[in-house]
């Protein structure tokens, strides 16, 4: 059921930026921009829309919005909608910054996803509570009578798996943030047995978007098979860090830094690939979309896209981030709970100088022993994430094992949090 | 009871509950094999019907019912 | 005291054989908990044990109840078996009986029916174990004077330091356990501790 609707004659088609605004913005400027959020009056008629829009996921997943809606949707009985804004990885910086400059279009969303599927409770998961953007935010919203379903603001407790859909189901009904078994889906069976849609907060906004603006106005940026855009965090090789809106299939050099100032890229963030630079003729060929980066062993991911400087060892800053995921493991499942701490001891091992010389395949047989045996896929991510690095710094590991480093600087260039879980609390 | 031709079951464990116990695999072999850590490692395939029995019989042997069968 | 029919001597027979077919399935299912073996069978001769006995402990009982009631001397209801206190005849012990007995029940058949159950509900109806073998036992002693002398004396109170001692050993592991929250912790500290040792093993070489 696809309506067709005006676009406003001062919105150019492909223009960004759609989702930031120049400067935060308060309710009232928030409605001047862009207008009351569309209501369809019924649950199910958004759906539609989004089908044909074609959106996906932002949170990491890439999954099709349209068919989390429709499940949800068609389920009876009481239905709950989370915004999920617990961007666990230490590198994003997105959804922090879209919460803090339009958190209205966020909540329209949440809204609307609400009203799409019928449910009847909201909450809005974020690792820092209740900011005050987000609490004026919602006054505004309550004093104008714009939020058909009241939202509920928790905090999610600093874990790598707190924003995993199993993970913030669990911790919302007052367990721990570790994920759960599923089947069941939480969109079948969630927060205290009802059919949760949980959806990252960047996906609402474009929600918020679409419903305004319509699919044919979302598609006209990105590519045919991942339309639309996204934002990215982009980790410059000076150290710098900013949060950018781009087109999907933006050609990456766009982003990233490709001169000999690179080493390597990181593409996708802890749970992403490694790349090697490509050569130069290659360069306009590799893009920002899955279609792509699949073929490179790669995908989006939450946009987190790093540029690893030439004077850092990617096999130092590759070992202290496998490191960093280990000890994030929930340590509820046997094969990632030995697996993990294992590669990570031995990536460091390979980090340093003359490492052994069967810790590289302790490594690969490792990795092979964890991926898929997991309750969630922090397993199959780090994974990816290891065999990358020892794939695309196989030049750097020649050198350690003949005890040598091509690396001036040994100052950390991945952001890690410092302190690790070590009690019950941590996950609470 | 005729055996219904077609029925697709795959045998997943659920990596949470398992303590690696490896019973499964002492019952079942065939599909089922433990790593160097003693959890077990399950064929993904569909379970082939000669041994749709041997794999009930590991399901229900499991002492934390970690071991399941799960219908397509 | 001592009626001389074979129902009574069937009654006190089925009685010991099934106060030590319940101490093998208590000390069976601490076995099971801790991933024990028994020498020479493999892993599933342990649940297997477990269970079947308890269900032949189950059988024993029946008996053990049905002749003591069809026995003539005293007068005992059938309903003895499983209503506490339902007896004239030794009202406190054989009501003991009766409750070992129903914790009993409760166990198997929430085991049986484990797969429609929540696992805690599960779990917490299983630990009645630990309530029903000594009140089990308690039966034992008060309701039989044969038991309270002489080499069946002996018999129980072995079963009952073999109980302890499982017990004892499951609750030193509990002791042990490392919460989940610092499991990650542990096997990290232990690997990097390995590799150490390993290291300097082939360096001194």
């Amino acid at each position: 059921m696809t309506t067709t609707m005006n676009e406003p004659a001062t919105r150019q088609a492909a223009a960004l930026p759609r989702l930031l605004p120049p400067a935060p913005e308060d309710l009232r400027r928030h409605l001047a921009r862009y207008g009351p959020a569309p209501y369809r009056g019924r649950a199910g008629l958004l759906i539609g829309d989004i089908e044909a829009a074609g959106l996906t996921g932002r949170g990491g997943a890439a999954f099709p919005v349209y068919r989390k809606l429709a499940i949800v949707a068609q389920a009876r009985g009481r239905k709950v909608v989370v915004a999920n804004g617990a961007e666990s990885e230490p590198a994003s910086r997105k959804d922090e910054l879209l919460l803090r400059a339009a958190p209205n279009l966020v909540l329209d969303g949440l809204q609307l996803a609400a009203e799409a599927t019928g449910a009847t409770e909201a909450h809005l998961y974020t690792h820092y509570g209740a900011t005050p953007e987000i609490l004026r935010a919602l006054a505004e919203r309550a004093a104008a009578g714009l939020d058909p379903v009241s939202v509920t603001i928790t905090q999610a407790p600093p874990r790598f798996l707190a924003g995993q859909e199993s993970a913030l189901v669990n911790h919302l009904g007052g367990g721990p943030a570790r994920p759960t078994f599923q089947p069941p889906r939480v969109t079948e069976r969630g927060l205290r047995g009802a059919p949760t849609l949980v959806q990252n907060v960047e996906t609402l906004a474009h929600i918020a978007l679409i419903a305004r603006y319509g699919p044919r106005w979302f598609r006209a940026a990105g590519t045919s098979a991942e339309p639309g855009s996204m934002l990215a965090t982009v980790y410059s090789p000076d150290g710098k860090c900013r949060v950018v809106e781009t087109e999907i299939g933006t050609p990456l050099k766009n982003l990233l830094s490709s001169g000999p100032e690179t080493r390597a890229w990181l593409v996708g963030g802890y749970h992403g690939a490694w790349l090697a630079l490509p050569q130069a003729f290659a360069l306009d060929a590799l893009t920002l979309d899955n279609a792509t980066l699949r073929k490179y062993g790669a995908a989006v991911g939450a946009g987190v896209l790093a540029a690893l400087p030439s004077d850092r060892c990617g096999l130092a800053e590759a070992a202290r981030v496998v490191s960093y995921l280990a000890a994030e493991s929930a340590g509820q499942c046997g094969p990632c709970l030995n697996g993990l701490p294992r590669i990570a001891a031995a990536l460091a091992e390979l980090a340093g100088p003359r490492p052994r010389r069967q810790v590289r395949a302790d490594v690969e047989r490792w990795a092979g022993l964890v991926e898929g045996r997991g309750a969630c896929n922090h397993p199959d991510g780090t994974v990816r994430f290891v065999r990358s690095a020892l794939t695309v710094l196989a030049p750097e590991l020649s050198w350690h094992q003949k005890g040598q480093c091509s690396a001036t600087n040994r100052r950390p260039f991945l952001p890690l949090p410092d302190g690790i879980p070590t009690s019950e609390d941590d996950w609470t | 009871m005729a055996q219904t031709k077609g029925t697709l079951e795959t045998l997943k464990v659920n990596p949470i509950d398992c303590t690696g116990h490896g019973v499964c695999a002492e019952l079942l072999p065939e599909l089922i094999s433990l790593d160097e850590w003693g959890y077990p490692i399950v064929d993904p395939r569909p379970v082939p019907p000669q041994l749709d029995r041997e794999a009930r019989r590991a399901v229900a042997a499991c002492p934390v019912l970690a071991l399941k069968l799960m219908r397509r | 005291m001592s009626g001389s029919t074979a129902f009574w001597y069937a009654s006190r027979a089925t009685g010991i054989v099934a106060l030590l077919l319940l101490t093998a399935v208590f000390v069976l299912g601490i076995l099971v908990n801790r991933q024990g073996r028994l020498p020479g069978l493999p892993r599933f001769a342990v649940t297997s044990l477990h269970r079947n006995l308890s269900l032949l402990s189950v059988a024993f009982i029946g008996v053990h109840v049905l002749t003591a009631v069809l026995d003539t001397y005293v007068s005992i209801p059938v309903t003895a078996g499983v209503i506490p206190f339902a007896s004239g005849y030794e009202r406190f012990w054989l009501g003991l009986g009766a409750i070992s007995f129903d914790l009993m029940l409760a166990m198997i058949v929430t085991s049986l029916l484990r797969g429609r159950l929540n696992r805690v509900l599960w779990r917490a109806i299983h630990l009645l174990a630990y309530l029903s073998w000594p009140v089990a036992f308690a039966h034992s002693i008060g309701s039989s004077k044969d038991l309270q002398h002489g080499w069946l004396l002996y018999l129980v109170v072995g079963c009952a330091l073999l109980v302890v001692a499982a017990t004892g050993w499951r609750l030193a592991h509990a002791a042990r356990q490392v919460p989940r929250a610092a499991r990650v912790a542990v096997v990290f500290a232990k690997h990097t501790a390995e590799n150490q040792h390993t290291r300097r093993t082939r360096e001194t070489v």
